[in-house]
């Protein structure tokens, strides 16, 4: 987590969730909110992925550890996946998934998994809502305070931090 | 192929770019704090600010700035890559750059259109931009991958929009299939009277097309037909048709009749309502949908065949024809076929006028439908075209009502466009046919096409009377003995603000269009989009009106929404031209986004090879890891999420652009 | 057949004979219908006019004690009259689906230690005849079948309005087919959810006066001999006022107006004078005249 995060405040506190959305279906639903002009809250940020399939529970994990409060996953309706059945995949993982964020203390609500059609623009906007308000309740996840194992490849990331700030033109 | 300058390895010189999107970001988004923002992150070269990033000049000053900054990766923050990562991406590509050291930050419909507060706006903004960022300094440059095209395009659907579509591509010189469910093509314009607003009789204007549909030599036409199933991708489906049976040999049968004459059914009370003429009259077991039908062939209906149904009937039919044409052993056959491009022109449903009870439609025998009306007035429809109602009586009286079903925000919200004039239609056959007083009950009058708003006026001079108000329902209550055994439309005027009660001995509903019964179903088996109301969603609503979300599927007429013919006819041509560009160019860019192997991490568990639903990985005996067929490969990724040891990865989205993009939309709060 | 049941005000008051009948035909049947400890009224009709929050909160609070009687179970609460019947089923939708409405209405119930989370079941006393009861015992235990009556079945707009889950909107049924299970013979007539007038016989009697009178006008015009509805307020507006639209109409209306349960007991062999009939003030016995 990058040092110049500020701790968020307890009051005020307002949820960081990050969304990963299918590219057929639930991002493109995530495109018609927009275009429908949808307001929902501001909390979430979206990664896309091509299939549902390819979110990888250390995504999660990850998301989770840089101090999201939440994590919400999204996926073509069972039978309309693009590729046949990564939603199918997927959702196991994401079973599997919860119990073990269960031993490990993340509350249940935290992680969610959501089949929304690409013409479900309205469910994006519900899901996203209900959530926040959910995780609202909750507080921060607690995850973040887990140290890191010192193997973590984010050592890399410093040469990009040695070209520096670029000036703006 | 375009060679690049830089390389991979170059430290990454970044440029962003924040777009305004004219107000459609900028009025939510504060894009100077994120421009400011973006130009103080690690790598970024150049961050600047513009109005219209996709526009020419927007794209020049990008490519400006890769040649003077030698920029190697470029940030848009704008809209949805949807919708322009191509166009972003070949700015890249024209200015010597790997498209695919482009990224796009999704401001705008994920964060301008949806955001209440301005300031929460900005910092997703500012969160989306950082991921772009961090994400792109890892992009790699990758080639699109190209493969053959099939030449050939299905049709799906043989009203006058499949008509039309595989009539273009077949005079293209291209192989086409036409697969219409219902024993013949035509659709709903063969069961139409006139056309509007020129009064065209209809069947004279499409029963030669569908003979040329028959006789084209690059046409296979199949009826009584449906696909099952599809799959592969743009350039190369593979479709497998269910060609139903029709216990009729469809090349010996001539369509003489005889068969029908003969058939057992010869008591009207046995018979079934005719599907064409909308139930007005009865047919039998053995039919053919109507005199022109195309192709000129019976077709028997096995849920009303005695022989199929209970094995048990004199089968008087199979006598009576001379060619043999009957046959009741034939079975469903399913045809595999190869396909580069797939017309969708699955058409519309008319909208179900018993779903608004109050206007007592099946409840009252005189109330009809506007398509029910159009063979009552059709020469060679069950009347005659005697418009006589189901007692046998002409009406002195008759109401037209608009927006059933449309325009409603019990049913559908939305406009069905072709109403107004179909009721406008209405109005005018009926009393030209009966001379009758006619009310047109309309709510706003939409007449804007060519000729139209002249139709309207013609309608007004022939002494129709409009009442402008929603009809709150069509009841039998009597209040006056002028009302006695007829119809009262209530309605309120809303010209006069008066509430009105308009007895008449005949109502005609203006249905609207609805999506087919099975579009949902269709959408899985093609594995495109549907809009909110259930219509085939097109990729864009102004820029790419025919195609979909799914590489080589276009959409030609109604199942995309509500249109009338000539818009039919012109979506019908645009659809065949974008699959003739696809299987003329004879090959496809494909996205190289996917799957491989890296060979020293892989352990050979073999946990991928049943996970892919390609088939596109098998393992390397010899060297006992897994491999990956990059021809084969779709790039979904699964097979990446699942290895335990991380040796899969998926081009475009590796762990590591991943979690870059994770850290990204978390670390600058 | 165990229900929970919610009288609001009328039952107890004007439509007593409502209660009366309803409450007799249940028991014959082998219904049990436990009375709402501590029920109030329902928010219906001026309270909604004047202001929705509060009726919602008055509903609601029924809604919630019928949960907590529940106690975890899921719950049917059977509402006879239409007016609760509306009501209850309006706040429940209400606070599902707006959230300042269940914000509100629920910090309204917390102030009384009251909850409410949606497990409540609203049912008109119709639907439960229709659906649960059904047509099959009905006519194992009607002794008395009642052919004499030619009934025009009376909804009412609010027992399918806008809420209808068990009957159409516009062209409801359910009564008619109660009817023909006694014996009787229901009269088709278009006006079955129409407007009685409501409270507009109070405020602006010529309007009010006149819809009553379409109703009955319509009834007689169709060969019904008795009208049977299923509201209190369709019931009193088309009873009592039967004379002053004699004046006003130049017309002698004779029209018995009873509940459907008043006819249902009555096939069932249940004395008139348990089921309320005494208190109408056009005897049911009129009725032979009037076909």
């Amino acid at each position: 987590m990058s040092k110049d995060t500020p701790l968020p405040s307890a009051e005020g506190f307002e949820p960081r969730i990050v969304a990963f959305f299918c590219n057929w279906c639930t991002y493109t639903a995530s495109d018609l909110a927009g275009t429908s002009r949808m307001q929902y809250a501001p909390n979430t940020r979206v990664i896309r992925v091509m299939c549902s399939g390819r979110i990888d529970p250390r995504f999660v994990l990850q998301t989770l550890r840089e101090g999201a409060d939440g994590v919400l996953l999204g996926g073509c309706r069972p039978g309309d996946c693009h590729y046949q059945s990564g939603n199918y995949k997927c959702l196991r993982r994401f079973k599997l998934l919860k119990r073990y964020l269960a031993q490990m203390g993340v509350e249940n609500e935290r992680v969610r998994l959501e089949w929304i059609a690409a013409s479900e623009g309205d469910r994006v906007q519900k899901v996203t809502n209900e959530m926040v308000e959910q995780i609202r309740k909750l507080g921060h996840c607690r995850l973040e305070q887990i140290p890191r194992p010192e193997t973590e490849p984010a050592a890399e990331t410093h040469d990009l931090e040695q070209v520096g700030a670029g000036g703006m033109i | 192929m375009i060679m690049h300058r830089k390389s991979p390895e170059d430290q990454p010189r970044i440029g962003v770019y924040v777009c305004h999107c004219g107000v459609n970001i900028a009025a939510k988004v504060d894009v100077e704090h994120v421009r400011d923002f973006a130009a103080s992150l690690p790598g970024v070269v150049v961050s600047r600010d513009y109005k219209f990033a996709c526009s020419d000049p927007g794209q020049e000053l990008i490519q400006k700035d890769i040649r003077e900054h030698d920029l190697n990766r470029i940030v848009v923050a704008s809209c949805s890559p949807q919708l322009h990562e191509r166009t972003f991406r070949r700015t890249c590509a024209d200015a010597g750059l790997s498209p695919f050291f482009f990224q796009m930050a999704n401001i705008r419909e994920h964060v301008s259109w949806v955001t209440v507060d301005p300031g929460a706006a900005t910092t997703k903004a500012r969160a989306l931009v950082a991921a772009a960022v961090r994400r792109v300094a890892r992009a790699e440059a990758l080639a699109l991958r190209q493969v053959p095209v099939r030449p050939e395009v299905l049709v799906v659907g043989g009203g006058i929009a499949g008509i039309h579509s595989a009539l273009t591509l077949a005079n293209a010189g291209k192989k086409v299939f036409l697969v219409e469910r219902e024993p013949t093509i035509g659709g709903h314009m063969a069961q139409l009277d006139k056309t509007f607003p020129t009064m065209d009789c209809s069947a004279c204007i499409l029963t030669p097309k569908m003979s040329d549909v028959k006789n084209h030599p690059n046409i296979t036409m199949w009826t009584y037909s449906e696909v099952d199933e599809v799959s592969g991708f743009t350039g190369n489906f593979k479709v497998k048709v269910r060609r139903k049976a029709r216990y009729i040999k469809e090349e010996l049968c001539v369509g003489c009749g005889d068969c029908v004459d003969a058939c057992v059914m010869k008591k009207e009370k046995v018979q079934v309502p005719d599907e064409f003429n909308v139930g007005l009259s009865k047919r039998k077991a053995v039919y053919m949908p109507f005199p022109q039908a195309t192709p000129a062939c019976m077709v028997i209906d096995p849920k009303q065949c005695l022989q199929l149904m209970k094995g048990k009937c004199a089968q008087t039919c199979v006598d009576a024809c001379e060619r043999a044409a009957v046959d009741f052993d034939q079975t469903d056959e399913i045809v595999e076929i190869d396909v580069g491009a797939i017309v969708m022109a699955t058409g519309f449903r008319p909208f179900d006028a018993k779903r608004i009870p109050e206007y007592g439609y099946g409840r009252f025998d005189h109330v009809y439908t506007t398509l029910e009306v159009e063979r009552l007035v059709n020469a060679s429809g069950p009347t005659g075209g005697e418009v006589v109602l189901r007692d046998g009586t002409v009406p002195k009286t008759v109401g037209v009502i608009h927006c059933v079903g449309s325009r409603d925000r019990r049913h559908n919200a939305y406009c069905s466009k072709v109403c107004c004039m179909a009721a406008l239609k209405m109005a005018h056959l009926v009393k030209e046919r009966t001379g009758a007083e006619v009310f047109d009950f309309y709510v706003d009058m939409r007449t804007p096409s060519k000729g139209y708003e002249e139709f309207y006026d013609q309608v007004l001079s022939e002494g129709v009377q409009f009442i402008r108000g929603r009809v709150a329902e069509v009841t039998d209550w009597a209040m006056t003995p002028e009302e006695e055994g007829k119809l009262v439309i209530r309605v309120e005027d809303t010209l006069i603000g008066v509430a009105r009660r308009v007895p008449v001995d005949m109502v005609i509903l203006a249905v609207g269009l609805e999506p087919q019964v099975d579009t949902a179903e269709m959408q899985r088996r093609f594995n495109i989009s549907c809009s909110q109301e259930g219509f085939f969603l097109e990729r864009h609503p102004k820029l790419a009106p025919v195609s979909t979300f799914t590489d080589g599927i276009f959409l030609a007429g109604a199942c995309q929404g509500p249109k009338d013919i000539p818009e039919v006819v012109a979506q019908a041509g645009a659809a065949a031209a974008e699959a003739l560009a696809l299987v003329d160019r004879g090959h496809v860019d494909i996205e190289p986004n996917t799957a491989w192997i890296e060979e020293e991490a892989c352990s050979g568990c073999k946990t991928c090879i049943p996970l892919c639903p390609f088939n596109a990985i098998t393992r390397d005996e010899e060297k006992a890891i897994a491999v990956v067929n990059d021809a084969m490969c779709k790039g979904c990724g699964t097979c990446v999420a699942a290895c335990p040891s991380g040796a899969a990865q998926q081009n475009m989205f590796t762990d590591e652009q991943i979690y870059e993009e994770i850290e990204g939309v978390l670390a600058y709060v | 057949m165990k229900y929970l049941y919610y009288p609001g005000c009328s039952l107890k008051g004007s439509g007593r004979s409502y209660e009366e009948s309803l409450l007799a035909s249940f028991k014959k049947l082998g219904v049990e219908m436990h009375e709402l400890p501590d029920w109030n009224c329902c928010g219906a009709t001026a309270y909604m006019a004047v202001d929705e929050m509060k009726a919602f909160a008055l509903a609601a609070r029924n809604l919630a004690l019928a949960e907590r009687y529940g106690d975890g179970e899921p719950v049917t609460l059977v509402a006879p009259c239409n007016a609760c019947y509306l009501a209850l089923m309006k706040v429940q939708k209400y606070m599902a689906e707006y959230d300042e409405v269940g914000r509100t209405i629920s910090d309204a119930l917390a102030s009384a230690d009251l909850s409410y989370r949606g497990g409540v079941r609203v049912r008109q006393s119709l639907d439960v005849l229709l659906n649960d009861v059904g047509l099959d015992l009905l006519a194992e235990k009607i002794n008395h079948p009642l052919g004499q009556w030619k009934v025009a079945c009376y909804y009412g707009c609010q027992a399918v309005r806008p809420f209808a889950p068990f009957d159409d909107e516009y062209n409801p049924m359910s009564m008619d087919h109660l009817m023909r299970s006694i014996g009787a013979e229901p009269v088709d007539w278009p006006l079955k959810a129409r407007c009685c007038g409501g409270t507009l016989t109070g405020t602006i009697p010529t309007v009010g006066l006149r819809l009553s009178y379409i109703i009955l006008r319509e009834a007689i015009d169709r060969g019904a001999n008795v009208v049977a509805t299923a509201c209190p307020l369709c019931q009193f507006n088309l009873e009592c006022y039967q004379s002053q639209m004699g004046r006003e109409y130049g017309e002698d209306l004779d029209m018995p107006i009873v509940y459907y349960s008043q006819l249902l007991g009555q096939a069932l062999g249940i004395d008139d004078r348990s089921l309320g009939l005494q208190r109408h003030f056009v005897p049911l016995t009129a009725a032979a005249a009037v076909g």
